[in-house]
């Protein structure tokens, strides 16, 4: 069986006629395997969604009780119409999963979005041998080659050593980056109280109930904010909520933040280079690591990479999904 | 090369000035000689550095990076420099100081310059790769003046920034005595000829404040519409500065050439046509020129008009009072490029009133005065020297645009674009970001947000309805403009909540202005 005959991509997403349903769908379907909680992979409205635990608890508070019609929980390999079908870590997000699909001998892996770089408030990429490997391409271009992160922590804490009288407001996004930004912290032994934004509390509240080590949080909506650090998702920078803080240093962390005209753009003033995606040598390691027979390229840089597969002879194309938000880290 | 990478990068996305000042008074305190002073050289832009060409960098990334990988990354990040920064490969960093990457870029040969940038490139992480490419190409952008990096200076030691700009002139980088003196040791000798010495500025007044003050014991004379000067000739060397003590001599050969005398001169630069001092907009296009063509001296011939002197003939005439220095000034002929600025005649604050109110040119900007026994002393003590200057100019404009601000206005739409009216249409004429309180800053935030009709990027457009007075201090045609003019210094002076938007003023009552 040709493997774009098992997956091939349709209006409303990826889709798989023996198994009789879509990959992140950018649609209501009949029935989704969802790899990760960010709105652009886990919409609202499906029949039955099947995806791990915690991406189904992160829709769920996301998206109230009725996101969908029902939900399973994916454990193990499953059968599915007529494929296989297995969840596996992708280390992007608290419950992200790539997504293994298989049928006639041959397997397609959908990573969904991951990452290579050890994060503490998720399971790390797991590499799963396949002929097909679905990648997507967000940072696939090889300026993009992120440090360490602790490098970045090492940046933000000497900033609030250098200016201890300007709060330090940092956006990043509600889902992820706004917990690994405040693991990163506590990890390097920063113990002070940090406030959050109202729109990550709920989200804050689950990392912690699932063991991931946030330290004390407290409010950022209060008159008077009791912390130096405060994390807040990016939308909020443009709304008068802002305007309580007195001369404060705005921070961002993405990936995006490595280009500088990308973080002048934000208006920022302390970019960090924060990413839970794959960068340049990750991502081409990880097609080297796995010597797919072919790779499919979701959303992002396509050129870059498939520009990659060509010098490393890997045949390669892009999938032209629509709907995907190469923008949002 | 870390902390003068961590240094830049910093620098380059922080808008605040006092912010700016603390990261760069912190560097210096913090790094050794001589890294220092090559960073602050390489910041004050007086390091000269062997160029390195676009065309260089290109052929050595071409060889390390597949040609259409470079071209969608240069693509993506629109900065050659930046690119091949971040896409080089990755070598055994081991962290040059910034001291050696000037040696390279200073003492090596045309010939083996890619081999050496190559070879220094491997050895820096990305950051720093990123500051040695700018620095390479001269391309720093960073918004640092020599006067910041002065006020920096003067942040760490007992030295002020006085102090430090009378010497400034002799010294080179990597300014080893300059940084001794800093830090307790003796003062530099001034090496060079004709220094810069640092200026005596005024405080503005007004009537109720000249009131209770003697007009018997005050000079005035007209307050200039030009760029305020400090013209040096010594031993031969002549250098004309601005106030902050830029050499700006290069730029007006034809005034070098008039100052044939001995001494240290105050005055205005100005351009002069038969006499009659130009507007400030013909001095401008002689301005930040790094050479000046036959025709526009013709065309735009500049002069000074002294008011002071503070050394003559040999002689420091700086503690003498101002009368002293007066008489000496006006026993001099200059010639016919530079003059005297004339005392007023007055008895009284109201006789001053009256000449303040009907300057005899346009290009006066109100009137100086000053105490007729005032030493000369560098900086701005408030007592000795007055300005009062003439009303501002205003307009009654519309608020056609608003983009949030930065620093201790984060999240505040405060940078404001407004219109007049022409036709039945409203034109751009210029933009403010101040003028009004925080309590009106918030009223204004509130507007803006309340009426806003579309967004391009940062940039919210209005509903035409709110009028602001608009202040200025002079006006000058512009092709630059959409309007055909450029206001100096607008701020907001008044938010009129009261006035309908129809009865804003008309282009053509700015236009009569000029």
């Amino acid at each position: 069986m040709r493997a774009d005959s098992i997956l091939f991509p349709t209006e409303a997403g990826l889709f798989c006629p023996e198994g009789g349903f879509h990959i992140d769908p950018l649609k209501p379907v009949e029935r989704a395997l969802i790899t990760h909680g960010h709105s652009d992979h886990a919409r609202f409205g499906h029949g039955a969604v099947m995806a791990t635990a915690e991406t189904l608890e992160i829709m769920r508070l996301r998206m109230g009780d009725g996101f969908a019609g029902a939900t399973q929980v994916a454990d193990g390999e499953m059968r599915i119409g007529g494929v296989t079908v297995g969840f596996h870590p992708a280390g992007h997000v608290l419950g992200s999963s790539q997504i293994a699909v298989e049928a006639g001998g041959r397997r397609i892996v959908v990573s969904g979005d991951y990452a290579r770089q050890p994060n503490p408030t998720c399971a790390p990429f797991q590499p799963v041998p396949c002929d097909v490997f679905v990648t997507e391409a967000t940072f696939g271009l090889p300026v993009f080659r992120f440090p360490d992160p602790t490098t970045q922590v090492v940046k933000l804490l000497s900033s609030m050593a250098e200016f201890p009288d300007r709060p330090h407001l940092i956006g990043a996004y509600a889902l992820g980056k706004a917990q690994h930004v405040i693991a990163l912290m506590r990890e390097a032994g920063y113990d002070a109280p940090i406030a959050i934004h109202g729109a990550l509390k709920v989200l804050c509240d689950f990392y912690a109930a699932r063991g991931v080590e946030l330290g004390e949080l407290v409010p950022a909506t209060a008159e008077d904010v009791a912390a130096q650090l405060v994390i807040a998702p990016p939308s909020a920078f443009a709304s008068p909520w802002v305007q309580r803080f007195r001369d404060p240093v705005i921070g961002f962390a993405s990936g995006w933040m490595a280009v500088r005209a990308r973080a002048r753009q934000r208006g920022v003033e302390l970019p960090l280079v924060i990413s839970d995606h794959v960068d340049w040598p990750a991502l081409t390691g990880t097609l080297a690591e796995l010597a797919p027979s072919e790779v499919w390229v979701t959303h992002g840089a396509e050129d870059g990479v498939i520009r990659w597969c060509e010098l490393a002879q890997i045949p390669a194309r892009p999938l032209r999904l629509v709907g995907y938000e190469d923008e949002a880290e | 090369m870390k902390a003068f990478a961590a240094l830049l990068e910093r620098l380059a996305f922080t808008p605040a000035r006092n912010a700016k000042l603390q990261l760069l008074q912190h560097y210096l305190e913090r790094t050794p000689d001589p890294d220092r002073g090559w960073a602050l050289a390489a910041l004050t832009g007086d390091l000269e550095l062997r160029r390195v060409t676009p065309s260089l960098l290109r052929g050595l990334a071409a060889e390390r990076v597949d040609g259409e990988l470079l071209a969608l990354s240069y693509d993506f990040v629109g900065d050659l420099a930046e690119t091949i920064a971040l896409l080089w490969p990755e070598g055994a960093e081991d962290d040059p100081s910034l001291s050696q990457a000037v040696a390279l870029l200073q003492g090596t040969g045309k010939a083996a310059l890619p081999g050496a940038i190559a070879g220094m490139l491997d050895r820096l992480g990305p950051s720093e790769r990123l500051a040695f490419l700018k620095l390479a190409t001269g391309n720093l952008r960073i918004g640092v003046s020599a006067r910041m990096a002065r006020t920096a200076l003067a942040g760490m030691g007992v030295p002020s920034v006085p102090e430090i700009e009378e010497i400034w002139h002799g010294l080179a980088p990597p300014y080893a005595p300059l940084f001794g003196w800093l830090g307790g040791g003796a003062r530099p000798e001034s090496a060079a000829l004709a220094p810069f010495r640092p200026v005596m500025l005024s405080t503005p007044t007004d009537l109720d404040e000249l009131r209770a003050l003697d007009p018997g014991d005050y000079l005035a004379e007209w307050k200039w519409d030009g760029i305020r000067v400090q013209a040096v000739s010594e031993g031969g060397m002549r250098r004309l500065y601005s106030r902050t003590g830029e050499d700006i001599s290069h730029a007006f050969p034809d005034v070098i050439e008039a100052m044939d005398f001995d001494g240290t001169a105050d005055g205005e630069l100005i351009v002069r046509r038969e006499g009659e001092v130009a507007p400030f907009g013909d001095l401008q296009k002689r301005l930040n020129r790094k050479t000046v063509g036959k025709g526009l001296l013709a065309s735009h011939p500049a002069g000074l008009r002294l008011y002071d002197l503070l050394l003559w003939d040999g002689r420091d005439l700086r503690a003498e009072p101002l009368g002293a220095r007066r008489t000496v000034l006006e026993a001099v002929d200059f010639g016919p490029r530079i003059d005297i600025s004339p005392l007023l005649d007055f008895a009284t604050w109201e006789d001053l009133a009256a000449l303040r109110a009907e300057p005899p040119a346009a290009v006066i900007e109100g009137v100086m005065i000053k105490r007729r026994d005032s030493a000369y002393v560098a900086g701005r003590p408030r007592g000795p020297w007055f300005k009062w200057k003439r009303d501002p100019m205003v307009v009654d404009a519309v608020l056609i645009y608003a983009q949030r601000g930065h620093g201790k206005r984060s999240g505040f739409h405060s940078d404001f674009t407004f219109g007049l009216w022409d036709g039945g249409e409203l034109v751009p004429v210029g933009k403010a970001y101040f003028g009004f309180t925080d309590a009106e800053l918030r009223e204004l935030d509130r507007f803006v947000r309340q009426n806003t009709v579309e967004r391009y990027g940062p940039v919210r457009a209005l509903a035409p309805k709110l009028v602001v007075e608009v202040a200025f201090e002079g006006l000058n045609r512009s092709t630059r403009h959409r309007s055909g003019v450029a206001m100096r210094f607008p701020r907001i002076s008044r938010i009129r909540w009261d006035k309908p938007a129809a009865e804003a003023d008309r282009l053509e009552t700015l236009e009569a202005m000029l």
